[in-house]
């Protein structure tokens, strides 16, 4: 019994040390075998995210073989720093007093951030949660980082959500009063698409998702590796315990 | 604690048993042991493959010892039509004049060792116990050898090597200095580090 | 060929007793028959003992233990270094196994009464073996340098400061800065790596070298060298090796390496209980972590420390803290002297042994549990409550054991 409560001890799997949000975070599962996903999110984050945020202690040339795409491939069209070789980490130039002046905060490395926020969800919410906000200095706000410092990048690609309004649906769209209540479905703000952006909602969706699938894989580049191993080594050791059991049971039976 | 012959045979085959399994265990424990001494991905980024911009590399000139692959020493000479006339006058003298001994890639298995005659790409380190020789170019009688036709010279242990970095017989080091893989992107930079067309 | 070796040994021993050792402590050490499951954590805490002296001194070969360069030496570990995931997974989930084993180790002795006389000694060394690895955990949790490294060693050193008088000065002695920094970072390390390990196997070695001049306890807690053959040796006795290095231990081990790796393979951070998630950051000054929680196996007595929460005596609840967990950590060396029933063994003592352990243990557990989440006024009541019932087993120990009434311990042992 005491056992039992040691090994639930030893191994729970609670979220009571997962970051706490504002908002319950929408799910997202990743599939690190989903090479196709990791690449487009590959691409997506050294065209819209390395400008800011590093993935300093990751290299490209792991990187591209873990996701199988072409050295030459990633030298001409992902790496835009002639200084930057294949086996270099994945940093950018960004002065850190001249990023504390544009958006009053240091970006941080994003290297490890689905391992830091104990789940991948939350960054897949945020990418979600912008939302229309004139008073900000880059006319967005975000509903799972309250007053963030940081533009939405993918702007010409989602369009420009704005908060669902009560009053806007009860005047039946005909006219732009201000909202004096948001409508909140399931805990969340419900968010509306301008149509400004190049893609649908479901496009949009997508590229959330292999964004955040791509920071998944890069937080512990040997998850796959780790748990492929891991079978083979419990398989050995099933079948190394029925030769101890037996040749031990040969001992045992002596006494008992 | 009785103990007959099937016994004792069923006990000898379990124990036989558990030392194969066990020992194949102990073997697969100390795997990720000693890969890891292997290079790191950091030491394999930093040894990647350098180029090196020649065009200023007059006749009987040296690059060296920088710069530097896989934080070993490059030599790049370039060899003068003087020193090319008489590199091959004195191969009876040598250990391995026609390079026999896997010490350069087969594009520099030739009486040069190198791709173009005149220019040599060797690791500068005495295939001795790597120490980092030095250049003496001159066709004139040196201290530690009358006939001297240029080379290089290990203040180590005295090793000798000739302009194409030939051991002369008779020294400490035991074959000539490794030419590393290399070739010519263009006429003035040398990409040294890998083979063309490896990439 | 075996005369060969015969003669070699000989040749040995005439100048090293090796064979005489390992008849001592291997083929002619009598153990009890009745050993149980709770008999597997001696050699299992051998075997993490082992795992953590080895990858531990792999992962020094790549590690960097200064502030610049620490936090990324353990993602280059992660990453660069080949098989080096492997190498600090065993050893960040070796250092959770080692508590487990440890504590399972631990409730064997108060379970059957082992630390009674005449195996007082082993029981000291015991616990200096236990203070010595939450020592070495602790030393060891500032290493990769992450945020809760960073604030969990913050906390606990800024404990120091609660000692009256000399406290202040204290804690930054211990830092050797006014603040945690890389000087405290570049020490713990050096104690981490060659000071702590070398008390804790000079330990070890005291602690077995103990326990083999006066024998084993057994479940039953009967002195079996009371009943000898014509030899000498126990009758309700066998040699430890082969019967029980091979006989019992061996799929003992396989079994606690299968559910070791696991773990290890399949969730190594243990949802945050084993690699806590502010650790994936680098330590900032300037950025507390929302909750500071100590890893699992401090819990138990860092909710005793947050369960002070008055003054008294005209010092401050911070002091009384620090003098209840290190209280809490000091009573269970003289539990030799509290224990004074006339028998070992829980089977054969009375009804209040018993409760008492029962409530030992689950306030233990609920210690624990508490000390990783935000206390509420509740919640540190009930911790008030379990801090008390944790002294309160300690404590009245020698009371309720000198007045219960205990069973008669047969003469020969139970066999299961």
């Amino acid at each position: 019994m005491k056992l039992v409560s040691a090994c639930l001890l030893f191994g729970l799997s609670l979220s009571v040390m997962a970051a706490e949000s504002t908002i319950p975070l929408l799910n997202m599962t990743p599939d690190l075998d989903d090479k196709a996903s990791l690449q487009r999110g590959a691409k997506t984050y050294m065209n819209y995210c390395l400008g800011c945020h590093s993935l300093q202690y990751q290299r490209y040339e792991r990187t591209a073989n873990d996701l199988g795409i072409p050295h030459d491939l990633i030298l001409e069209h992902l790496i835009f720093d002639p200084d930057t070789r294949i086996g270099s980490l994945i940093e950018n130039s960004l002065s850190l007093s001249s990023a504390k002046t544009w958006f009053g905060a240091a970006p941080p490395d994003l290297t490890l951030y689905t391992s830091l926020k104990g789940t991948p969800d939350y960054i897949y919410t945020y990418l979600k949660s912008f939302y229309a906000d004139p008073a900000r200095p880059f006319g967005v706000n975000n509903l799972l980082f309250e007053n963030v410092g940081m533009p939405h990048v993918l702007l010409d690609l989602q369009g420009l959500p704005r908060k669902v309004c009560k009053t806007k649906l009860e005047a039946d769209g005909s006219t732009q009063e201000p909202c004096e209540t948001d409508v909140i479905v399931d805990g969340r703000y419900m968010l509306e698409v301008d149509g400004s952006g190049s893609m649908s909602p479901d496009e949009y969706d997508r590229v959330a998702y292999d964004l955040t699938n791509f920071l998944y894989y890069v937080a512990e580049p040997t998850r796959q590796e780790r748990e492929r191993l891991g079978v083979y080594v419990l398989l050995f050791l099933a079948f190394f315990f029925v030769f101890t059991y037996l040749l031990g049971r040969e001992y045992t039976k002596e006494f008992h | 604690m009785s103990e007959d012959g099937a016994d004792k045979g069923r006990r000898n085959f379990l124990i036989g048993a558990n030392l194969v399994v066990g020992s194949v265990g102990v073997v697969g424990w100390a795997v990720p042991f000693v890969a890891s001494f292997n290079p790191s991905a950091k030491a394999l980024a930093a040894g990647a493959p350098i180029k090196v911009d020649v065009s200023k590399l007059g006749p009987g000139g040296i690059l060296g010892p920088i710069p530097a692959w896989r934080d070993k020493p490059i030599f790049i000479v370039k060899r003068s039509d003087t020193m090319l006339g008489k590199l091959n006058s004195q191969n009876t003298r040598l250990a391995d004049p026609g390079s026999e001994r896997e010490q350069q890639p087969e594009y520099a298995k030739n009486d040069t060792r190198s791709i173009r005659p005149d220019i040599l790409v060797l690791v500068g380190l005495c295939t001795h116990l790597s120490c980092s020789p030095k250049f003496r170019p001159a066709l004139k009688p040196e201290t530690f050898d009358p006939e001297w036709l240029g080379g290089f010279y290990c203040p180590c242990h005295g090793s000798k090597f000739d302009l194409a970095g030939r051991v002369y017989a008779g020294v400490p080091a035991p074959s000539n200095m490794e030419v590393p893989p290399h070739y010519f992107e263009s006429d003035s930079v040398i990409v040294i580090g890998e083979d063309e067309g490896t990439a | 060929m075996i005369a060969a070796f015969k003669n070699f040994m000989d040749w040995i021993d005439a100048r090293l007793p090796v064979t005489e050792t390992y008849e001592k402590h291997m083929s002619k050490y009598y153990a009890p028959k009745n050993f149980n499951f709770w008999y597997y954590f001696g050699v299992l805490g051998f075997i993490v003992l082992v795992n953590q002296l080895m990858t531990g001194i792999w992962l020094t070969m790549s590690y960097n233990p200064t502030g610049e360069g620490a936090f990324a030496s353990v993602e280059y570990i992660m990453r660069d270094v080949e098989f080096g995931w492997l190498l600090r997974y065993m050893h960040s989930t070796g250092a959770s196994a080692f508590f487990v084993v440890v504590y399972l180790h631990m409730f064997r002795g108060l379970l059957y009464g082992s630390y009674q006389k005449p195996r007082e000694l082993i029981w000291i060394f015991g616990m200096l073996i236990y203070v010595a690895l939450m020592a070495e955990g602790f030393f060891g949790y500032l290493l990769p340098w992450g945020n809760m490294s960073f604030w969990g060693a913050q906390v606990i050193v800024s404990l120091a400061g609660a000692i009256p008088f000399v406290g202040e000065d204290l804690a930054v002695w211990i830092r050797g800065d006014f603040n945690m920094s890389g000087v405290t970072l570049n020490r713990f390390f050096a104690l981490h790596v060659v000071l702590v390990p070398l008390v804790l196997l000079v330990l070890v070695v005291l602690h077995v070298l103990a326990l083999h001049e006066v024998g084993s306890n057994n479940p039953d807690g009967v002195d079996i060298k009371k009943n000898v053959d014509e030899d000498g040796k126990p009758l309700d006795a066998i040699p430890f090796h082969p019967y029980y290095t091979i006989g019992h231990d061996l799929p003992a081990i396989v079994v606690f390496l299968f559910i070791f790796c696991a773990v290890m393979f399949f969730y190594p951070d243990g949802g945050g209980y084993l690699i806590e998630h502010p650790n994936y950051e680098p330590a900032d000054p300037l950025k507390t972590p929302d909750l500071i929680a100590p890893v699992w196996y401090y819990t138990p007595f860092y909710s005793m420390l947050r369960a002070a929460t008055f003054p008294l005596f005209g010092l401050d609840a911070k002091f009384w803290g620090l003098v209840v967990m290190a209280g809490a950590i000091a009573i269970p060396f003289v539990l030799p002297w509290l224990d004074k029933s006339p028998v070992r063994s829980i089977r054969y003592k009375g009804t209040p042994s018993k409760v008492f352990l029962t409530l030992f243990v689950i306030s233990f557990f609920i210690l624990g549990y508490l000390g990783t989440v935000h206390p509420t006024p509740i919640k540190t009541m009930i911790a008030q409550i379990c801090t008390a019932i944790y002294y309160a087993y300690f404590l009245l120990m020698p009371w309720y054991t000198s007045v219960e009434a205990t069973k008669p311990v047969p003469e020969r042992l139970t066999m299961p």
